[in-house]
């Protein structure tokens, strides 16, 4: 019966989401152009940060939607962005001279990216999505663990016969002014750059599309009423399998999507770099902006991108101060009193939420 | 559960200082008070020479601070502080400022070190200290036309235009304004080989290396070109990774069961202490063979040293040379660090002093742009002959690879002992 | 032969997993949380250890029982401070602030204890006749060597695993233990102090981390402030894979990792070793959704 106040609620929501976001980038190009001063007002760690914060934007509203809106944790978040990486820069570069032009060769890129993310979603999905809790999380942390692995061991060479692929041990033996592409654990080297902070934005407002329509269409609803009870949700004849792969494989998709806009912005690459470190990392912008809540992922994965750049002035002591502000931010926004005091400051009446804890009992 | 307010606030609050703390120029001046620590001992060098003015150059350099290869980053910090605060302290129209930022040995972070030093108006840089993340930095200092000198990444992607071993092609351009103090990563590998076959070490020569390092692989792929080049005879070939080097069971067994004479070890010192002491509990002796990474393995805090007795290894510095260079700088870093410093200081110390005799030379002043200095220090570099702690007659070429030649050391009774 | 030494390599490996992974599970068990700090605990014990017999020349014994002292105090302190805060928050979010804990201890570790790495003693050796140390046991000539770490190792496992077991299935305060890792809310009105309880899970598995830290450096000396983090996870995996909660399930868990990652480097490739491990993890759980020995829970509508 709350269902109307709701859904027009949450549509305010979404669209002050992308008012947010459209605000910051306007607000970004301005202080980076000329017009305020020569070189602009950002710094120039900032300005070469904003596109990884694009990216990683991106990868935190992938999987919010399987952390927040599927109800599942997953550990293995940046295997997807691994395999998005370096499908979407091989290509990016395979196609170097038949399509000089950096913006359709990015989004080609990027689509390349999601398209093997997808696969890989799939492959991924079907077995992982049978198991609940933690050992569907264990195995999630598996698969990243084995993406890892196979990518260290992978060479991908080029040629004017085209590409060239060895595994283990590089036994290529490459034509005339052949380039090796992907050189195992040496990775991919010398990118030429054709991320910009606009693409990262497009992308950012895309992935709010597709997450925003999923959500709020009857797709949506269902895979929510998985997360909030499943046995419940199964009863009255929704298929939990099919819903579930909806929502894993969309995640997966865009954050092949999102390692394709992170590796095209970044002149190296390596496979280690998407470990289970990097897994946690965009799980904590997850945790922090708010289970299922887009506009807090977003805050969230950039501010916790720039604030290890911002806090440099701590020197020996950055990542102990970085750790400190975690912890102290999660008892924060988790402590009763504080919360009871802000809640009468800001006070809403009926506050509907659409993200509740990640746990469906 | 729901005070979204407050998350609100607070991640709002963060990113505005975050902001604040990023705010470009303005912000920088008044930067951090730590980083400034060398200039602050050189204080009263520059107020005794105010005559030089505009001779203070700035000097950037990117390592692992913070992180598991910590140990690399902090001991080539030090190794150049220490190189810094002897120049200021001679006076002289070149004087340093030296700043150091945290990688964390990633190549994304040491991009934004970079950027960082950038803004602080770095003139000339010392690249990052590991490979994978000077791969990155050396590519926008490049693109920047700033001159790059690193102490210790070692890998041929850091220079750039050179041959794969493995398939012979060219994968990343040269990048000219890069050079390097160390060997790269080929050269040791080569010859490394070449001394094993030349001096006839061993007839069947086993590989363990770590499989997803850039500087290990480096040096095992040119190792197992030069080595079948040469017929040296490679019978068991193993590898392990960050997240399994710990127990080298298998690794050993490999070795020993294919009767392995020679155990040649591409990587630095942690892991292979781990071997030397695991061969020994399972009473597999052959004769050890290290590169320049293994170096420091003597100092390790609490490690049997007999455990190395035998182990060779081709290594540009011995930190107990008798001459007074090495002795002044052990002794430094002794006191600064309280522990003995390994190649990666020296490298770092070597760095220092390479670019102040070329700044020297080509009589720069701090007022010349990134370019200027880039384009005088290339000129010297490709000219000019280095003596430092980590080898004597140093040259350079255009291609930004260093030649000196490795010293072949032997471990003794838990001290190096010159092989030829 | 060569495969019966990979076994009892595999083994000593896995013990040490499954030390590490006891802990893991006992506090997964009662605060169903995934302590990501656990790890770093290890590492915390083993300084702790270090410099008691090394620097200051205690017996080894000694060094122990202080590391054990140290971890447990550290580990009800984090307790309190950071996870007690959060007793009704969701899980994750108990979860982000345990890593940021790890973070946490691995930095404060590397200020205090400088990045360079230490060489752990060699506490069990025996000294020949000639002078020279001995850590193992050669076997049929020299043809398989029993490491004395491997020894002690699955003796100390088996030692505490049924100790654990004794303690959570016959004392009062392990009968408390599981009556709040079951109904925490029934626990309570029963008159069990759940926050009482919970700290003594944290102190005692924070004790078992200060013993698992000594027995894993012992068997790979390096210790440096992130030596805690890779034996962490894979000790999570060895749980998990045992069945999550289970005591038992732990030691199983362990041991099973550590052979399958020796005989697949040995038999496959070293360099897929640890793809190989995380495949046959998949697979189990696939065929036993909760574990080897895990009680599949049943569903409440």
């Amino acid at each position: 019966m709350k269902k109307t106040l709701k859904l027009s609620k949450t549509s305010k929501g979404n669209f002050a989401t992308y008012g947010m976001v459209i605000l910051a980038y306007a607000i970004l190009q301005f202080l980076g152009s000329n017009a305020v001063r020569e070189g602009g007002l950002l710094s120039p760690t900032l300005r070469g940060q904003l596109v990884p914060i694009c990216a990683y934007v991106v990868m935190a509203l992938s999987l919010n939607l399987t952390v927040g809106i599927l109800g599942e944790l997953s550990l293995g978040h940046a295997g997807f962005m691994s395999v998005g990486a370096f499908s979407g820069t091989i290509a990016a570069i395979a196609l170097q001279n038949t399509i000089p032009a950096g913006g359709p060769r990015l989004l080609i890129a990027m689509v390349i990216g999601a398209a093997f993310a997808t696969v890989a979603g799939i492959l991924i999905g079907i077995p992982v999505l049978r198991l609940n809790g933690d050992y569907l999380a264990i195995v999630t942390l598996a698969f990243g663990e084995i993406i890892k692995s196979l990518i260290t061991n992978l060479y991908v060479g080029k040629d004017a016969n085209g590409l060239h692929f060895s595994f283990i041990t590089n036994n290529m033996r490459l034509g005339e002014g052949g380039q090796m592409l992907l050189n195992g654990p040496m990775g991919i080297n010398g990118i030429n750059k054709i991320s910009t902070f606009t693409a990262g934005f497009v992308l950012i407002l895309i992935a709010l599309f597709v997450i925003f329509n999923l959500v709020n269409s009857r797709s949506g609803r269902a895979i929510m009423a998985l997360r909030d009870n499943r046995i419940a949700a199964e009863s009255v004849g929704i298929p939990v399998t099919k819903y579930k792969m909806m929502a894993f494989v969309t995640s997966a998709a865009l954050a092949g999507s999102a390692g394709a806009l992170f590796a095209l912005g970044q002149n190296s690459l390596i496979s280690t770099k998407f470990d289970f470190n990097t897994s946690i990392l965009v799980l904590v912008f997850v945790v922090l902006g708010g289970l299922g809540r887009m506009w807090g992922s977003i805050i969230a994965a950039a501010a916790l991108t720039i604030l290890p750049e911002a806090l440099r002035q701590f020197s020996d002591y950055r990542m102990l101060v970085y750790a400190i502000v975690l912890i102290l931010v999660m008892l924060a926004t988790n402590n009763p009193t504080l919360k009871g005091f802000f809640a009468k400051l800001f006070r809403k009446p009926e506050e509907v939420e659409t993200g509740k804890g990640g746990e469906g009992k | 559960m729901k005070n979204r307010t407050l998350a609100l606030l607070l991640t709002g609050a963060m990113l505005a200082g975050a902001l604040a703390g990023c705010g470009g120029g303005a912000a920088e001046s008044k930067a951090p008070a730590e980083s400034q620590a060398p200039a602050e001992s050189a204080a009263p060098a520059e107020s005794s020479a105010p005559a030089a003015t505009g001779s203070v150059f700035k000097l950037g350099g990117t390592g692992p601070l913070t992180g598991g290869a910590a140990i690399y980053g902090n001991a080539a910090k030090a190794g150049a502080e220490i190189a810094v605060e002897e120049i200021n302290a001679m006076g002289g129209d070149i004087q340093f400022e030296l700043k150091y930022e945290d990688d964390t040995h990633d190549a994304e972070k040491a991009v934004n070190a970079y950027n960082t030093l950038k803004g602080w108006g770095m003139q000339i840089f010392l690249g990052s200290v590991t490979s994978t993340p000077c791969v990155a930095t050396s590519q926008e200092a490049n693109a920047d036309k700033t001159f790059l000198l690193t102490p210790s990444a070692s890998s041929t992607d850091v220079l750039g235009g050179v041959a794969n071993p493995l398939t012979g092609t060219v994968d990343v351009p040269r990048k000219d304004t890069a050079f390097q103090m160390c060997f790269m990563d080929p050269n040791q590998g080569s010859a490394s080989a070449q001394y094993i076959f030349d001096q006839k070490l061993g007839t069947k020569v086993g590989v363990i290396y770590k499989n997803d390092d850039v500087y290990s692989t480096g040096i095992y792929n040119s190792f197992a070109a030069k080595a079948e080049e040469l017929g040296l005879e490679v019978v068991s070939t193993t590898t392990f990774t960050e997240d399994t080097q710990t127990d080298f069971s298998v690794q050993i067994s490999d070795a020993k069961d294919n009767g392995a004479d020679l155990l040649f070890l591409p990587m630095y010192y942690q892991p292979a202490s781990l071997i030397l002491s695991q061969c020994k509990s399972a009473g597999y002796a052959p004769k050890f063979f290290g590169v320049d990474g293994m170096d420091g393995i003597l100092t390790l805090d609490g490690f049997d040293v007999t455990l190395a007795e035998g182990v060779m290894l081709l290594t540009p510095f011995n930190s107990d040379a008798t001459d007074d260079a090495t002795k002044s700088f052990v002794e430094k870093y002794k006191a600064k660090m309280g522990e003995v410093p390994n190649q990666f200081a020296a490298d770092n110390y070597d760095c220092v002093y390479a670019i102040y005799n070329a700044l020297k030379a080509a009589g720069a002043t701090a007022d010349m742009s990134n370019e200027e200095l880039c384009n005088a220090l290339i000129g010297q570099f490709t000219t000019m002959t280095f003596d430092g702690l980590t080898g004597e007659g140093m040259t350079w070429t255009a291609d930004g690879a260093v030649s000196k030649s490795p010293k072949g050391m032997v471990i003794e009774n838990g001290a190096y002992v010159g092989m030829d | 032969m060569s495969f019966l030494n990979h076994l009892i390599n595999g083994m000593g490996l896995g013990s040490v997993y499954a030390i590490i992974a006891l802990g893991y599970t006992m506090v997964y068990g009662i605060a169903k949380m995934l302590n990501f700090a656990h790890g770093d605990i290890i590492m915390v014990g083993a300084y702790v250890c270090f410099f008691a017999t090394s620097t200051y020349g205690l017996p080894p014994l000694v060094g122990v029982l202080l590391a054990m002292l140290v971890c447990t105090v550290l580990g009800v302190v984090i307790e309190r401070l950071a996870y007690k805060p959060l007793r009704q928050a969701p899980s994750l979010a108990v979860l982000i602030t345990a890593i940021g804990m790890s973070y946490f201890l691995q930095n404060a570790a590397q200020l205090l204890w400088t990045p360079n790495p230490k060489i752990f003693p060699q506490f069990f050796a025996t000294t020949n006749p000639d002078g020279t140390q001995q850590t193992a046991i050669p076997l049929f000539d020299g043809a398989l060597n029993l490491k004395y770490t491997t020894i002690v190792n699955v003796a100390a496992c088996v030692i505490i695993m049924l100790a654990l077991t004794w303690f959570t299935g016959k004392t009062k305060m392990g009968k408390a233990m599981r009556a709040c890792s079951e109904n925490k809310a029934a626990a309570q009105l029963m008159g069990i102090d759940v926050n009482a309880t919970i700290s003594l899970t944290f102190a005692i598995g924070s004790a078992l981390a200060a013993i698992a830290g000594v027995l894993y450096l012992s068997s790979y000396q390096t210790l440096v402030p992130t030596t805690g983090s890779m034996p962490g996870i894979k000790a999570f995996t060895a749980a998990v894979f045992g069945g999550i909660g289970s005591i038992p399930g732990a030691f199983l868990g362990g041991i099973l990792l550590g052979v399958i990652e020796i005989l697949a480097g040995a038999y496959i490739s070293t360099q897929l070793a640890n793809a190989i491990v995380f495949a046959v993890l998949i697979v189990t759980l696939l065929v036993r959704p909760a574990g080897l020995l895990g009680k599949p829970v049943a569903e409440k509508v």
